[in-house]
């Protein structure tokens, strides 16, 4: 029985297998709760290792690089090497995809923090303190900062991208309303527990041994093999665990296990790099703000005609991975709504500040914080109730097909909605909150139920792939490598489920490994929710090679076929005989046959096709709902969630508590984004908010205590996906717009039919403002 | 360089450190106990708290001096050799933990809490814990397990 406070969820039990489907705990859980479970810092350092630090000009945030002294720097105690653009033999970049990502600025500042040397030093406090010393002079150039600035300027890091359907102009002028806005949505800091790091070991003949705390090992071995000038093949980079990633480190993980490499590779020692917070804050791109400008028009019940919506996406001062994080903007700017004549356009625009990247919902969250935005405004100015506006604008027969041109055929947003509806008490709360609001002046209670509907696959096709090793040793245990990483998510704990149940062995018996490029090559990002999918089906096939091989070997011993052999308990039966499983690995060993495999897989049906916008970008759909319930205090503007109701689908979940574990901690950072996480820049481009004693995340006592998790009682991924779950990665982090939107609601209640501005992130600043707006004229 | 001596997990250590030695660093450093993690080297996320003379304290906001003659108790001195602490063992059963870089301190605050306060409600854990973050779990399960752990240490 699973649920995680006040209400039960029934789990489907596992089909008949002895791991998945089990709520086994995370596979690293008996290390972290004694401290020895390593991260990169804590790993053995070489005698003679160099800490390296970053430096950059800290008084400015653009122009021409005029002086560099390094001199006092190099003259500095405990230095033992100062790196800049010139030492780099090979290629300055660290870019995932378009280039302009120096690893150092060549020439040129572009945004506050930008670095520009390095310093390798005997201790981490020398190399520290000698970093603070050069001197560095810019011609300085006044910043774009903001979406303002940005657009001002004019300047763009990718062209615009647009997805069309039907006429909307047309559709507008024939509704009964149009309505035209602007919106705001915030940037977030990733604040991965973990800083990032890297620890880089020269080997023998130029060889480089990273171990770098990222999400795309595979991506640091390229980039540093090109720094270097060296082929892929004599760099290795590793990764055990990471102490969270949340996009953080998907590309911009690359830039220090870069730097460590150069430093290990120019003194020849190991060195190691570890951001100290402040500084990880201000080097190290954040997810997208975004200013939302839209018209849309619809009838008197609410129901939608036209949608036109222009996302002006701030990526900071190079591509990064803005093109995906952009587009995934558009392709959730429906949520699960209908919108039959629809123009979304998308404007990539340029500021002088750091490059914004990838973060769990990667722009999809921003999309879809506007069709929420949009469905409270409907509702208010009507006097209907929101839910209501939501359910007549659901996707439904003859109404499914998406703006991007994809069928909805998997919809079960309108069922899980009626059903956390019955189970929140929803109507009955409505009222309540209305008596409630009635009944008193300065505090004002809101309540919202918002659904979920997000893509799983990445949308660029050729990364929606996977591959896997795995071997089974003499004594019957079983290792797993996958081209997957850890970041806390549990994607490893999964993955050796996966080679459990094949094998039909206990879990104990299955040891999962770093990932590590020399194992596993070509691997694409964990991300994309896409972790267990792509690699807990790569594992299966690897696993099944060597299941099959040794089941031809046990049904030629015992004069079988192979249809007789199963595995299952720690044992493998051949027809009436029960051999144990270590035994039949060692008779394969005898009989000189393999018991090693990889595996590798490529999701199918993906067929999207950008230039023409065109084709499948999704295998399918993650859907989800939430119901909140807030109190704001009209006078300070503080908010506190008294209630949150989550009913999320996972198809035939792989392992309950770390799914739910994905709802509750995502919801969390959704909440945290939408309400207190507000990054501040001052007008030269310099970041205000580069530590949490000013950048505002979630503690245990901003979460509510009534908070009730369950999982939809689904039959199955309708795809077959790894034992038809689901992906729960990013999509749990927009339930927490139904906090937004009860916000929206509760302030709404001030003056009805007149709808607040209100921008994200909701803090008490914000709410205040938004509540003296409700009393203007 | 001051001589700095203390007891560290029941070991009488001790080493030459700077003054302006953070204890954290004496511990992760001199002493090699990487358990005790750096997240935000501002004192603001409880990653590195230990316990000084029985008290939690987050080891980053006070000089190695400043344990001079102290009790020092980190993560990796909680377990009696196999056997896990309660607190240790319910953050386990209870999936208190996600990418775990911050289980350490957690843990060390959850001990301190329990032990001064053993009947603390839902509540009071929820205040108690304002000083150790968590990006990952969203704390649910973490107040959990504290809860269990109110039972069983």
């Amino acid at each position: 029985m699973w649920h995680s406070a006040r209400r039960r969820t029934q789990i489907p039990p596992a089909d008949d297998g002895v791991s998945v489907g089990s709520a086994i705990a995370h596979d690293s859980a008996a290390g972290q709760i004694r401290g020895s479970a390593q991260y990169i810092d804590d790993m053995p350092e070489a005698a003679n290792l160099v800490h390296v630090a970053p430096g950059y000009a800290t008084g400015a945030a653009k122009g021409r690089i005029t002086r560099l002294d390094l001199d006092a720097v190099r003259a500095a105690p405990g230095v033992v090497a100062v790196l800049t653009s010139t030492d780099i033999p090979g290629k300055n970049d660290c870019s995932p995809s378009f280039g302009g990502d120096p690893i150092f600025a060549d020439g040129r500042v572009e945004f506050h923090g930008q670095v520009v040397f390095a310093v390798a030093a005997r201790t981490r406090e020398q190399a520290r303190k000698a970093a603070r010393l050069a001197k560095i002079d810019v011609e300085a150039e006044t910043p774009a900062v903001t979406v303002e600035d940005g657009l001002a300027s004019g300047e763009t890091v990718l062209p615009d991208y647009q997805f069309l359907r039907g006429d909307p102009a047309r559709a507008k002028d024939g509704a009964a309303n149009v309505v035209s806005g602007s919106l705001r949505v915030g940037g977030q800091e990733h604040f991965y527990l973990e800083g990032q790091v890297a620890m880089a070991l020269p080997g023998e003949g130029g060889e480089i041994h990273v171990y770098s705390s990222t999400q795309h090992p595979s991506e640091v071995q390229h980039l540093v093999a090109n720094m270097l000038g060296k082929p892929e093949a004599e760099i290795v980079c590793e990764c055990r665990r990471m102490g969270g990633g949340f996009g953080g480190k998907e590309s911009q993980a690359s830039q220090w296990g870069c730097i460590a490499a150069l430093a290990a590779s120019v003194t020849g020692r190991a060195a190691k790099l570890r951001l100290d917070r402040d500084d990880d804050m201000i080097m190290t791109g954040k997810r997208h703000d975004v200013r939302v400008d839209y018209t849309y028009a619809h009838d008197d019940k609410g129901r939608l005609a036209a949608v036109v919506v222009e996302f002006n996406m701030r990526c900071g001062y190079s591509a990064d991975l803005s093109l995906g994080v952009c587009d995934r903007t558009m392709f959730h700017t429906d949520n699960a709504y209908y919108y039959p004549n629809v123009r979304i356009h998308s404007r990539r625009v340029k500021t002088d500040t750091v490059s914004n990247t990838a973060f769990r919902g990667f722009g999809g969250p921003q999309g879809m914080v506007f069709a929420e935005r949009m469905m409270d405004e409907i509702a208010i100015r009507l006097g209907i109730d929101p839910l209501d506006v939501r359910k007549r604008n659901f996707y439904g027969r003859g109404r499914d097909v998406t703006p991007f041109g994809m069928k909805v055929a998997d919809n079960i947003a309108p069922r899980l909605i009626r059903e956390l509806e019955k189970t929140s008490d929803y109507r009955q709360r409505r009222k309540a909150v209305k008596a409630f609001n009635r009944q008193n002046r300065f505090l004002k209670k809101g309540l919202a139920l918002t659904p979920v509907k997000f893509g799983i696959a990445f949308t660029l096709k050729h990364l929606n792939q996977a591959g896997a090793l795995v071997h089974v040793y003499t004594d019957g245990s079983v290792q797993v490598n996958h081209g997957g990483t850890e970041m806390g998510q549990g994607l490893h704990t999964k993955v050796a489920q996966v080679v459990a149940e094949e094998f039909g062995i206990d879990f104990d018996r299955v040891k999962i490994t770093a990932t590590t490029t020399d194992k596993v090559p070509n691997t694409t990002p964990t991300a994309a929710s896409s972790g267990s999918d792509l690699n807990g089906m790569a594992a299966k096939r690897a696993a099944e090679i060597i299941r099959n091989r040794m089941a031809e070997v046990a049904a030629r011993l015992h004069q079988a076929t192979t249809s007789d052999v199963g595995f299952a308990g720690n044992m493998v039966r051949v027809g009436e005989r029960e051999i144990p499983f270590a035994e039949l690995a060692r008779t394969c060993f005898l009989e000189r046959v393999s018991l090693s495999s990889t595996g590798y897989f490529a999701t199918p049906k993906i067929t999207w096709d950008r230039e023409t916008t065109s084709g499948q970008p999704f295998l399918y759909f993650a859907y989800g709902a939430a119901c909140s319930e807030v109190t704001i205090d009209t006078l300070t503007g503080e908010m506190r969630v008294d209630r949150v109701d989550v009913l999320h689908d996972v198809g035939k979940s792989l392992n309950p508590a770390i799914d739910i574990g994905q709802i509750e901690g995502g919801f969390v950072q959704g909440m945290g984004w939408l309400t207190t996480e507000d990054l501040v820049y001052d007008a030269s481009g310099r970041l205000a908010t580069h530590a949490p004693s000013t950048y505002k995340i979630p503690t245990a006592s901003d979460v509510p205590e009534d908070f009730r998790v369950t999982l939809w009682d689904s039959k199955g991924n309708r795809e077959p996906t790894i034992y038809r779950s689901k992906a729960v990665g990013e999509p749990p982090i927009m339930l927490a717009i139904s906090v937004f939107s009860a916000i929206t609601d509760a302030v709404a209640s001030l003056r009805p039919g007149r709808v607040p501005k209100l921008d994200a992130p909701a803090t008490p600043e914000a709410i205040a403002r938004a509540v003296r707006s409700m009393r203007e004229a | 360089m001051p001589t700095v001596s203390m007891t560290v997990n029941g070991k009488q250590v001790s080493g030459e450190v700077e003054g302006r030695t953070l204890l954290v660093e004496f511990l992760r450093e001199n002493l090699r106990l990487t358990g005790t993690h750096v997240g935000c080297d501002t004192s603001q996320c409880g990653a590195c708290v230990v316990h000084i003379d029985g008290n939690s304290a987050k080891s980053c906001s006070m000089l190695a001096i400043q344990a001079n003659g102290t009790k020092v108790t980190t993560i990796e001195g909680l377990a009696n050799g196999d056997e896990l602490h309660p607190m240790q063992a319910a953050f386990k059963e209870h999936h208190g933990l996600q990418c775990g870089f911050c289980t350490p301190g957690m843990v060390m605050s959850a001990v301190d809490l329990v032990k001064k306060k053993p009947k603390a409600s839902e509540h009071e854990i929820r205040e108690w814990l304002e000083g150790n973050i968590c990006r990952c779990t969203g704390y649910h399960n973490i107040v959990k397990a504290i809860q269990h752990a109110q039972q069983t240490m």
